[in-house]
């Protein structure tokens, strides 16, 4: 079963929920930029949360299916399309063979995933099946994908089969076919557009006078287009320290906003270093980072204050959302 | 006085699943030894949530998943967390080294393509290029920390005779082993990647190799010595990785 690459996109490339554990040795985390879209695209087909799946940007890439294949599509509205009828985000499809997957305009959001049944088959690396970039590891020969590209599927270890035969049977001599069902959507990130990101202060937060701690508070930010998977450079009202303080670089996270001398705040993502040295004026709550990561350059973002308990809470009910959605769909594929 | 940083002690969060435990404020050895003694602890004593830890130079960040302690039945993970934390402190707080550390000599051919700014550093320290392998070699270096690139380590205790500013106009590419000056550091390239640093040799020793258990040749709380090699000896040992 393989998929063959006739345009790679933007940037496209395999992920999946991150390599821990080799921080310590200056190896980054890396992993879906949108961790909950990444892990319901498996999830949706039966496989592992943890599979390696594609993350495309913004301009999608173009697939030719060379057997049937399972799939589903999550994350950005990017325009899919199989075959050039549009395709709907959010359910298990089945794609036809020798059927094209395209992308047209984004519409909502910014990185759409893309899961195959059983996973793309990548070597697992320290770990993980994600593309780490900057050291060319991981993922698709540690790079992002290009015009020619063969991708080959691992046999599915879920229980697709259901899913399979009843779109099998729905799917006559058409192109493709998806379940008419699909998850509630209080169960996934809905992405609207000017987003509010709620943030925790930072370490460093006391060090900026209150006339930078209420800019934070208060104005949007624009995100720029020298935005990347390593970090988020935004433009805005520039913040800055009282006096000019030396930091010694210390370990960092995603969602860390930090804010280098010449004031523009830079928010790390999925790529970003182990360790930095710029002042951390606050941090992304984990519950908002997967609509942060769907934020389009251009657009503008405001940050919102919330309490570190609240933050909590909220990873915990966007964790129990995900389980919740595993079960339905537990119970969907053995019913 | 040394001394005094021992009651430094410093817990706070850093977002909704890190927190951050500094030893200092400054770099020292009695701050990097507690914060390798901390490390060290951890790595021993592992708790419920704990994802994994970044050891820097007057840090130990601490990743743990909120969601697997409330799984636990705690209703607030980070209270939690810090509890474990103090505890864990009460219990490793000696000054005194308590961990192993690790001597690693790196054999570094010094001068030529391998260091093209070997030259530099001599005339700008006014010393002959031989002096400054001689300094650099009977160094012995602490590896602060592991960080901005893969297996790139942070070294402490160049001798200021052969301190040198970092290049005007950075590199654009710059090979992996390639062994460098800034200011007042010495340290290691990991991978190919553009930078500023003075450049005087080169190790045939991979400092990442992701295809091991443990990707980073140099670990946080190693000591590095390095030692000449001719070039001669650079190939061999070259070539000794690839049959390896």
């Amino acid at each position: 079963m393989s998929i063959k690459v006739l345009k790679p996109g933007l940037l496209s490339t395999i992920q999946d929920t991150g390599r821990y554990g080799y921080q310590k040795e200056g190896i980054m985390v890396s992993g879906a930029m949108d961790e909950v879209a990444i892990r319901i695209a498996n999830l949706l087909i039966g496989n592992d949360q943890q599979a390696a799946a594609l993350e495309v940007t913004l301009l999608g890439p173009t697939l030719y299916f060379e057997a049937d294949c399972l799939i589903a599509i999550t994350g950005a509205d990017l325009s899919p399309s199989i075959n050039g009828k549009p395709v709907k985000l959010w359910r298990p499809t089945l794609v036809k063979r020798n059927s094209t997957l395209a992308f047209g305009a984004p519409v909502r959001g910014c990185r759409a995933y893309i899961a195959v049944g059983g996973g793309f088959d990548v070597p697992e690396i320290m770990g993980s099946y994600a593309t780490y970039l900057r050291a060319g590891i991981g993922g698709f020969k540690g790079r992002a994908l290009q015009t020619g590209d063969i991708l080959t599927c691992c046999k599915p270890v879920g229980n697709p089969k259901l899913h399979w035969e009843q779109l099998q049977e729905t799917i006559g001599i058409g192109d493709y076919a998806q379940t008419t069902w699909s998850p509630s959507p209080e169960l996934y990130p809905t992405y609207e557009h000017n987003s509010t990101i709620r943030a925790v202060k930072g370490p460093d937060y006391e060090l900026f006078p209150s006339s930078s701690q209420e800019y934070l508070w208060t104005e949007k930010f624009m995100i720029t287009t020298a935005s990347d998977r390593m970090g988020y450079r935004l433009q805005g009202m520039p913040l800055s320290l009282t006096e000019n303080k030396e930091m010694l670089s210390s370990a960092v996270t995603f969602g860390t906003i930090q804010v280098p001398a010449q004031g523009q705040l830079i928010i790390l993502m999925a790529d970003h270093q182990t360790t930095g040295g710029y002042p951390r004026i606050a941090q992304v709550i984990t519950a908002d980072l997967s609509q942060l990561a769907q934020v389009q350059p251009g657009k503008f973002i405001r940050f919102e204050e919330t309490t570190l308990e609240k933050a909590q809470q909220l990873f915990i009910e966007q964790e129990q959302k995900i389980e919740q959605l595993k079960w339905a769909l537990q119970f969907k594929i053995n019913h | 006085m040394k001394d005094l940083n021992l009651d430094y002690l410093q817990i706070y969060p850093l977002g909704d699943a890190a927190i951050v435990v500094q030893f200092g404020d400054d770099i020292n050895l009695a701050t990097y030894t507690r914060v390798q003694n901390f490390a060290h602890y951890l790595e021993c004593h592992p708790f419920t949530g704990l994802i994994e830890y970044v050891p820097a130079y007057t840090t130990v960040t601490i990743y743990y998943n909120p969601v697997a302690l409330s799984r636990q039945g705690r209703q607030d993970p980070y209270a939690h967390v810090l509890i474990i934390l103090q505890n864990a402190l009460l219990l490793c707080s000696v000054a005194t080294q308590t961990y192993t550390s690790r001597e690693v000599i790196i054999p570094v051919c010094y001068g030529g393509d391998y260091g093209p700014d070997l030259a530099f550093v001599a005339r700008h320290n006014q010393l002959t290029p031989e002096e400054v392998i001689s300094v650099h070699t009977s160094g012995s270096y602490q590896v602060y920390m592991i960080g901005f690139a893969p297996g790139f380590p942070y070294l402490g205790g160049l001798d200021e005779q052969i301190a040198t500013p970092r290049k005007e106009t950075p590199r654009a590419v710059i090979p992996a082993g390639s062994v460098g000056i800034a200011g007042k550091q010495t340290g290691i390239y990991s991978i190919e990647t553009p930078g500023g640093w003075q450049l005087i040799g080169r190790t045939p020793l991979l400092l990442f190799n992701p295809s091991i258990k443990q990707p980073s040749l140099l670990q946080a709380g190693d000591r590095v010595k390095f030692a000449a090699i001719t070039p001669k000896e650079f190939l061999q040992r070259k070539e000794q990785q690839h049959e390896y």
